[in-house]
């Protein structure tokens, strides 16, 4: 009986606290996949970004889908080399890319190309480094990275180019009003980090 | 004999490996689980502008005066109020008091609502300055009513596309502009928003 109980002891004892990312069970890759498609903090921004160069153009909408990309995931790599756990930083940055991105979307920014490219390669480089973070937490390794990294490359490509092509009036105001949406909800959120510390 | 103690030591064996068994199929408890909590935080957000028949209406009758005034009033209302109304809830969370909230919120029903009835137009600067001031009562109460425990980002996502909702379920009602028949309708419904508006008030002053 004693060992009975030593062994349900043995179970119940807590493992140590990952960070759980999604898991898929299809392995890292499908997990990376899936992490970007479900976690807002990172999917909005990107839309965001997407939709903004879309407003801008054919040629704004191509460079996004190489510079956000390749941005998020050298910051990934700093990430998973150099991981941080600041939970205040990761909230700082998802604050100001919904609050940045969503009111230059509101306001039908008539951002230059350079522009364009400099938010791009800035909220990749600050979104990869904190999911590169969080895998490495996870110990998904850079499978998951590339995951995150194709997922992000097709969703930037369909929203720039769904924009690009948008003709009607009404479709391109829905768009500024989704931009308005974000930015008032990196508003709360800025309600909500005050509100923690 | 034999037999009998050879069984009871066998269903003890038996008992061990099922009890080791069942204890490495046990999940552990300390698992810190990121996405706990979240659809709960989004659903409370979606919910919490529709809890309200004074936040439901006044909302509404953005989108209903928004589409009596048409371009560019018809988006510049529903983008100006959602964002104000993101201020006043970041006040609200943050504990910065506000005077009068509940009677700010009744007259903002009472006046959309005789907004909407008598059809004004003002200059779009105007219409937008009553929107948002009005909409910074709203996101206050909001913003001081928050569940704890909740996802900040889901509730926030969700509270806001909610409003944006509302908006658009105003417009849609309001597109019956374009009728004589569809502007006698919307006067009739901004007439009831500003009852309601009034009785509400009553009820705040009360």
């Amino acid at each position: 009986m004693p060992r009975a109980i030593a062994m349900v002891a043995l179970g119940l004892v807590p493992a140590s606290a990952h960070a759980h990312l999604v898991n898929t069970g299809l392995g890292p890759f499908y997990d990376g996949v899936s992490h970007f498609a479900l976690t807002p903090e990172d999917i909005l921004p990107a839309l965001a970004l997407a939709l903004l160069a879309g407003m801008r153009g054919a040629n704004a909408g191509r460079l996004t889908l190489f510079a956000l990309p390749a941005a998020w995931f050298a910051g990934g790599l700093v990430g998973l080399a150099l991981p941080t756990t600041s939970m205040t930083a990761a909230l700082t940055a998802t604050t100001v890319s919904f609050l940045v991105l969503g009111s230059l979307v509101a306001a039908d920014a008539r951002l230059r190309l350079k522009w364009i490219g400099g938010l791009a390669v800035a909220f990749g480089l600050v979104h990869g480094y904190f999911n590169g973070s969080a895998m490495a937490e996870a110990r998904l390794g850079g499978l998951a990275l590339v995951g995150i990294v194709l997922a992000l490359c097709v969703t930037t490509t369909l929203a720039a180019a769904l924009v690009v092509a948008l003709r009607a009036r009404w479709a391109l105001i829905a768009v500024r009003v989704a931009g308005s949406w974000l930015a008032a909800t990196g508003l709360l959120l800025v309600g909500w980090s005050l509100r923690a510390s | 004999m034999n037999f009998s103690r050879a069984t009871a030591r066998d269903y003890a064996l038996h008992w061990r490996f099922i009890l080791a068994f069942a204890t490495l199929l046990a999940p552990t408890l300390a698992a810190a689980h990121v996405e706990a909590g979240r659809a709960d935080g989004l659903l409370a957000g979606l919910h919490h502008p529709v809890s309200g028949l004074d936040h439901v209406l006044a909302m509404v009758s953005v989108g209903l005066w928004g589409a009596e005034l048409g371009a560019p009033a018809i988006w510049l209302l529903p983008v100006t109020f959602p964002i104000a109304m993101a201020f006043g809830g970041m006040l609200g969370l943050i504990g910065v008091p506000l005077p009068g909230v509940e009677i700010g919120i009744a007259l903002s029903a009472v006046a959309l609502g005789v907004a909407v009835l008598t059809a004004w137009r003002p200059p779009l600067w105007i219409a937008a300055v009553i929107v948002g001031v009005f909409a910074i009562f709203h996101g206050h109460a909001h913003g001081t009513e928050l569940p704890a425990g909740t996802s900040g980002l889901l509730y926030s996502i969700g509270f806001v596309v909610a409003t944006g909702l509302l908006h658009a379920t105003g417009i849609g009602i309001g597109t019956i502009h374009r009728w004589d028949w569809g502007k006698a309708m919307l006067r009739a419904a901004g007439a009831g928003v500003a009852t309601s508006g009034a009785y509400f008030l009553w009820q705040a002053l009360a």
